[in-house]
């Protein structure tokens, strides 16, 4: 696609609104303890979970990622009441109430999770491209992690794997400036994560990931490569608007610094590009803002009149076949109510 | 049926399951070009290419957790871990990706994988290359856990982990790697969940899983020659337990010594001992006994390691504890 084609200036704005509609709803159910536990909100990122999907064909790639997952998860075209419901812990939800926030999951849409362990999605990442190279299915992974994972040793061995076997792998290491409540820079030996990628004879890129289309661009440059066994890695520059995760008080940031990267908000930017590019239009941009509200109300309207998993649900899902369980935890349970909150 | 070494057992359910099904494909350290660090996987590179056979960097969490994704795929890996005791390095792969994937995707994925690889004490290699973890696996629900104690079982427990659906651990014993054993000539899989009763007896049941039943066989000669009939149970699989033949059997003898060669806390042997005690109340006419490794590390020296280990006098001693017979002191 041309980048300057309409279509797509209005497909990546609708993919971030909706995100950014969607996260703002997600933090107020949790206000409203509709949502518990961990709940890790994408706002500010919007551009790099967009133009990366963007740029991915979903029909034969695989996306993996940290647990901020809920913006990958709308970008792979997971529905929005699914994701709701998992966040509410009902049964309807992508992963029948047993992931919630950091577990999102959806085979279909070749979305494989949401994962709660800091850069553990990289390794299984590789594996997943492993597989590709071996079945010859032409397809490539995206891993989406953070600038707290890259530190990992995962990180680290999934890069070196991803080389000697020239794996179709995309890692993309979202910098959002802030692991947890500690800056990057205070714990990162390089000012620059792309030029780790050189430690293991891969091609890395430093791209503005405020900047939807310069992301995109980075992308398609990256998967291409990877297509034809040259893993890449991405630094994907961008920022947090929100906490860590719901329970975070930000001390450990200025409201200015907060202010600041708000004037360089990726919705923003793509529209001053639309704007620039002839392609603006008020009323679409309107009709699109609608359209995600009401996906989104829709999305809480069916979270919450979902039904809880039942109790007998909690012995599913843990292996295949007839289910077995070490005694005396296989207490026989009916389908009395769920004990789930809501 | 042919002689063949608990070694080759596992070559030949490697090389039966590769020739059977092209999405198995084997992961590991030294398992290509040098053959296998124990040589379990002799000859295979040549057969299926190195496509299908890799060496991998000394990177344990990073191969594993490749393992379990293409697993994820629709791949049917089969990882070596040199020793148990490097799997520590890729505990989190096995407990939060491995185990967790088709819970956590509310039944979408599943991770049918096999990690495979020598447990337990060795000879003359210290505290860090003779552990017997099996408990670091038996816990986590998501996986399951065969030991299998015979070159029979070693292959057809591991035919049935690599066609499992699910993450499959395995336990062998480098101990037992030339051990000779007989083996159907015939293709045969040994269902995992079932346990073996390796003597009928009815004084007293003698337990174990892996290397240390072969203990087991040794301590029931000796019981017989004293006028005890034991009954020697063979577990094989710790996750899923059979209960019923371990029952079973305990309803033959109303006594029962379990043994584990790990450490005593938290481990197989001592969740075994505790089902047998509530489960089997009524049927025991004694207390459980428990041998298991002494709580230490080990240690380098020879006859410091055998003492920490079970051994058949410790056995002897416990089942004559249970029978309520004369038992040695010191």
């Amino acid at each position: 696609m041309n980048p300057s084609d309409a279509d797509l200036f209005w497909k990546l704005r609708a993919d971030m609104v909706l995100m950014r509609v969607f996260e703002e709803k997600a933090g107020q159910m949790y206000g409203l303890r509709k949502i518990g536990g961990f709940c890790h909100l994408y706002n500010g990122q919007e551009a790099v979970a967009a133009g990366v999907a963007s740029a991915m064909d979903y029909s034969k790639d695989y996306v993996l990622t940290g647990y901020r997952d809920h913006g990958h998860a709308l970008a792979a075209g997971m529905e929005p009441k699914t994701i709701m419901a998992e966040l509410y812990g009902k049964i309807t939800g992508c992963s029948r109430g047993k992931g919630g926030s950091m577990h999102l999951f959806d085979a279909q849409r070749h979305f494989l999770g949401g994962n709660g362990i800091v850069g553990a999605q990289i390794p299984v990442a590789a594996g997943v491209a492993f597989a590709q190279k071996y079945r010859k299915t032409g397809g490539a992974t995206v891993v989406f992690f953070g600038d707290g994972a890259i530190h990992q040793g995962a990180f680290h061995e999934a890069m070196n794997l991803a080389k000697i076997w020239k794996l179709p792998l995309v890692s993309v290491c979202e910098n959002n400036q802030w692991g947890m409540g500690t800056s990057w820079k205070r714990v990162s030996s390089v000012d620059d994560f792309s030029v780790m990628a050189t430690s293991y004879g891969m091609r890395g890129e430093l791209v503005d990931g405020m900047d939807v289309l310069e992301v995109r661009a980075a992308a398609l440059r990256a998967l291409a490569e990877a297509r034809e066994g040259r893993p890449v890695l991405i630094e994907a520059r961008t920022y947090r608007y929100k906490g860590h995760s719901m329970s975070d008080p930000q001390k450990y940031r200025t409201r200015d610094e907060v202010e600041e990267y708000k004037k360089q908000d990726p919705i923003l930017i793509l529209e001053h590009r639309m704007k620039e590019a002839g392609r603006w239009d008020d009323a679409k941009a309107e009709a699109q803002d609608r359209a995600a509200e009401e996906a989104t109300k829709e999305a809480v309207d069916f979270a919450e009149n979902s039904a809880a998993p039942a109790l007998h649900t909690l012995y599913e899902d843990v292996y295949a076949g007839e289910p077995f369980f070490m005694a005396p935890s296989a207490t026989p349970l009916n389908k009395e109510p769920s004990p789930c909150r809501s | 049926m042919s002689q063949l070494s608990y070694r080759d057992a596992l070559n030949r359910a490697l090389d039966e399951e590769m020739a059977r099904d092209d999405a198995v494909v084997l992961l590991g350290e030294e398992v290509a070009e040098y053959d296998g660090a124990y040589k379990v996987t002799r000859g295979l590179l040549g057969k299926y290419g190195a496509e299908r056979v890799l060496d991998t960097p000394i990177t344990e969490l990073g191969f594993t957790g490749l393992g379990v994704g293409a697993a994820m795929v629709g791949l049917k890996p089969v990882v070596e871990w040199m020793t148990h005791n490097f799997a520590l390095l890729a505990l989190d792969q096995v407990v939060n990706e491995a185990a967790k994937t088709r819970h956590m995707s509310g039944g979408q994925f599943n991770v049918p994988i096999v990690f495979r690889g020598p447990n337990g004490p060795a000879e003359y290699l210290s505290s860090q290359h003779s552990q017997a973890l099996a408990s670091y696996w038996a816990h986590v629900p998501g996986i399951k856990v065969v030991a299998p104690a015979f070159p029979a079982d070693a292959c057809g427990l591991l035919k049935s982990a690599i066609r499992d659906p699910d993450p499959v651990v395995v336990l062998e014993a480098e101990m037992l790697y030339g051990f000779k054993g007989e083996v159907p000539d015939e293709e045969f899989l040994v269902p995992i969940g079932q346990a073996a009763v390796l003597k009928s007896g009815r004084d007293v049941t003698l337990v174990s899983f892996g290397k240390p039943v072969h203990l087991l066989l040794q301590a029931a000669a000796e019981l017989a020659q004293e006028g005890v009939d034991a009954d020697v149970i063979d577990l094989r699989s710790l996750r899923p337990l059979d209960e019923t033949t371990l029952m079973a059997s305990v309803a033959r003898t109303g006594r029962a010594v379990v043994v584990d060669e790990s450490w005593p806390a938290a481990s197989v042997g001592a969740y075994v001992a505790h089902r047998i005690a509530t489960e089997g109340f009524d049927l025991l006419d004694a207390p459980v006994e428990f041998v298991s490794s002494e709580d230490v590390p080990m240690p380098y020296n020879h006859a410091l390691e055998l003492a920490v280990q079970p051994s058949v006098r410790k056995i002897v001693a416990a089942a004559k504890k249970a029978l309520y017979l004369e038992v040695p002191h010191g």
